[in-house]
């Protein structure tokens, strides 16, 4: 009993240092909350929520952020926006690449292939910075996971433009935002009311488009995720199975002696 | 050790063994006469062996996927996370196997502490675990390194920066480390080099390690001497093999739990951000297992001085045999020790509390006195503590726990004999 005690005790310190060290930053707002349903055990993705959330990228935030680490072909993929294979074609078809040296050794265009990686936004990083201001605008891929509190974070940021507090100087490019380290963030609040217009008759809501874009950006920062819930699922029945019958395999042989174990 | 002869049954296992005595030592180590007492802190050496198993397959499979370059480390990690196939469950196996590893050699050298295991005959059994300690924590800096995002460039910086601090050469030891003027890509790639080879090392030192263990045998939990084979063991198989799995499962679970569900926490969101030599992040912390470390030198105003409280602290460790002068090796017979003990455990966890916090005003005080105490336990109170300490008395032996028992070997043998007249 005493040394359930003291793991209890144990268990408690160490995770409370491992969550005081995910707020070490400390000195931020409290992010707002949403009920994800890519969150808990058998999480997954809301797959209407993902095309919407892939409209919003193309149409607002693609013109500056890209996305390098995906393909056109994921969009089809299964656990994704999971659109058809067709409908993902069309898409990669509206962007033009370079590729080559053909046989002349020229260097040509083509529309896209469902193979190419998603076409970047700028051709380096500097054009990047030249022109949004100074500041580079981080590419989105793995946004999610890059940043404390993640999903929570992104829609906290979307939502936290604001007026800023009486007797702060903000510069000229230079936005308030409450959930922003710093508060201070070079992004124009991205989002109004109707700037995209939702196929599926959903009403584009900021605080509905906020949603969409955040669960399709942690659908590109975790690509697998419901593949790694379901797996993880089955992992836990089996060793759970598995251990109770070690239990009691353990119990049998221990009891040829006196000792208990 | 058991002293009986091995001979096998069948007529080609005898002319093998003969020429390589393969059968002989699977005998031995089967047969390994094991004190039945054993709790289940003992089952953390099997778990360790697990997870270094875990942690060199996962590894070799992530290596034919990785590439070890600056310009393209990031990229590779993602193409191992998306493209190639379960890339994920190996990387989230490695990654979270690591703090794994970590978790469960605290606690086993937490046990060794409580109970005594290093004292004699066993010095050189603990010698070589805190080279492997040591080792581990090389490794698993290095390849915290190698998906070269923010901290795993700046970590790499502030820990060989701390080289420079070393009078007169610091400065070309660091340049000589980076393979150049500052972290950049020929780093990276002795880094990743040196990732692969270490867990081998590790290997080999872990041979050793058991080998060394097999020599004395296992303490237990009451730390007394015991006759082998006696009635105070039982042979290693099947008794230990199945607690051992039974624990290893638990420890399984636990660790399913972190890849499947939580892969992420016990990493730092900056290092999915790819590494940018011009931006600091705001803290620089190092991974978890290293913070009490990581306090113990922030917490020397000195920069060479705080390198060097940083190694004296794991090489206290080392010298521990010597360092604790009680001829008695568990706690549970040491009233006084129990105390300490459990405020050593607080101090540690303190300055791994501290080591995340950013050092300065309250975190910077704390992280003074605890650093002070670390070494206060090992350098003053231990030898003190050994010789004017009243221990109660120790049992004979496993299954008879009456008085009069004794930590010297040739006293238990004595015992048994005794017993065995009655």
């Amino acid at each position: 009993m005493k040394i359930f005690l003291k793991l209890t005790f144990l268990f408690v310190i160490i995770s409370s240092l491992i969550l005081s060290r995910a707020n070490a930053a400390g000195e931020q707002q409290e992010l707002l909350k949403v009920d994800w349903s890519f969150k808990s055990f058998f999480g997954k993705f809301d797959r209407a929520s993902l095309q919407r959330g892939y409209q919003v990228y193309t149409e607002v935030c693609a013109s500056c952020h890209s996305l390098k680490h995906l393909s056109y072909r994921n969009l089809a993929e299964k656990g994704g926006p999971e659109f058809t294979e067709l409908e993902a074609k069309a898409i990669a078809s509206n962007f033009e690449v370079t590729d080559g040296p053909n046989s002349d050794g020229e260097m040509f265009e083509r529309p896209a292939k469902l193979s190419d990686k998603f076409v970047m936004p700028y051709a380096n990083v500097q054009e990047a910075i030249a022109a949004n201001g100074g500041a580079y605008p981080p590419d989105m891929s793995v946004l999610v996971k890059a940043r404390k509190g993640g999903a929570n974070y992104i829609y906290s940021v979307l939502m936290g433009y604001d007026e800023p507090p009486a007797g702060m100087e903000l510069d000229d490019g230079v936005y308030y935002n409450k959930y922003m380290y710093g508060n201070k963030i070079k992004m124009s609040s991205p989002l109004d009311d109707d700037i995209v217009e939702y196929a599926d008759g959903t009403k584009a809501t900021v605080d509905q488009m906020a949603k969409d874009v955040t669960t399709f950006l942690q659908w590109t920062a975790e690509p697998h995720l419901e593949t790694r819930h379901k797996l993880g699922f089955r992992v836990i029945i089996y060793l759970s199975v598995l251990t109770v019958l070690v239990y009691f395999s353990m119990k049998k042989i221990w009891s040829r002696i006196e000792t208990k174990v | 050790m058991s002293d009986h002869e091995y001979t096998p049954k069948s007529k080609v296992g005898k002319w093998f063994n003969d020429r390589l005595p393969l059968l002989t030592l699977a005998n031995h180590l089967t047969d390994y006469p094991t004190p039945k007492n054993l709790n289940y802190w003992w089952t953390f050496g099997g778990i360790l062996t697990f997870c270094l198993i875990t942690q060199i397959i996962t590894g070799i499979v992530l290596g034919m996927h990785y590439v070890a370059h600056a310009d393209l480390a990031f990229q590779s990690v993602e193409h191992i996370m998306r493209d190639v196939n379960y890339g994920w469950l190996i990387r989230y196996v490695h990654a979270n196997g690591a703090s794994m590893f970590f978790l469960a050699v605290y606690i086993h050298i937490f046990r060794s502490l409580y109970y005594g295991s290093y004292k004699s005959p066993r010095e050189v059994i603990w010698i070589i675990g805190m080279l492997i300690y040591f080792l581990m924590m090389a490794t698993a800096f290095m390849g915290y390194v190698l998906p070269w995002g923010q901290m795993s460039f700046w970590g790499a910086t502030v820990i060989t920066n701390l080289f420079s601090a070393i009078p007169l050469v610091g400065e070309s030891i660091t340049n000589w480390l980076w393979g150049g003027y500052s972290v950049d890509n020929p780093t990276l790639t002795r880094f990743f080099s040196l990732h692969y080879l270490f867990p081998f090392l590790i290997l080999g030192l872990v041979v050793l390690h058991i080998w060394a263990l097999h020599v004395p045998g296992n303490n237990n939990p009451i730390g007394i001497d015991i006759k082998k084979p006696s009635k105070d063991t039982v042979p290693f198989h099947p008794y230990i093999v199945i607690k051992d799995a039974f624990a290893l499962l638990i420890f399984l679970l636990i660790f399913a739990f972190f890849v499947f569900f939580s892969p992420n926490i016990l990493g730092h969101a900056d290092n999915y951000i790819e590494a940018n030599p011009l931006v600091t992040p705001a803290h620089i912390v190092p991974e978890w297992y290293l913070l009490p470390f990581y306090a113990i030198l922030r917490s020397v105003p000195d920069k060479l001085l705080g390198v060097i409280a940083m190694f004296a602290a794991i090489f206290v460790l080392v010298i521990l045999p010597w360092l604790d002068t009680s001829k008695v090796r568990s706690t549970v017979f040491r009233p006084i020790y129990k105390q300490f003990y459990w405020f050593l455990v607080a101090d540690v966890l303190i300055l791994g509390y501290v080591g995340a916090m950013p050092a300065e005003g309250l975190y910077l005080l704390i992280a003074r006195v605890a650093t002070a105490y670390y070494f206060v336990h090992f350098l003053v109170i231990l030898p003190f503590l050994g010789m004017k300490e009243k221990t109660t008395p120790l049992p004979l032996s496993i299954t008879e726990p009456v008085l009069g028992g004794s930590t010297d070997m040739a006293m238990a043998r004595n015992n048994s004999d005794f017993k065995e007249k009655l």
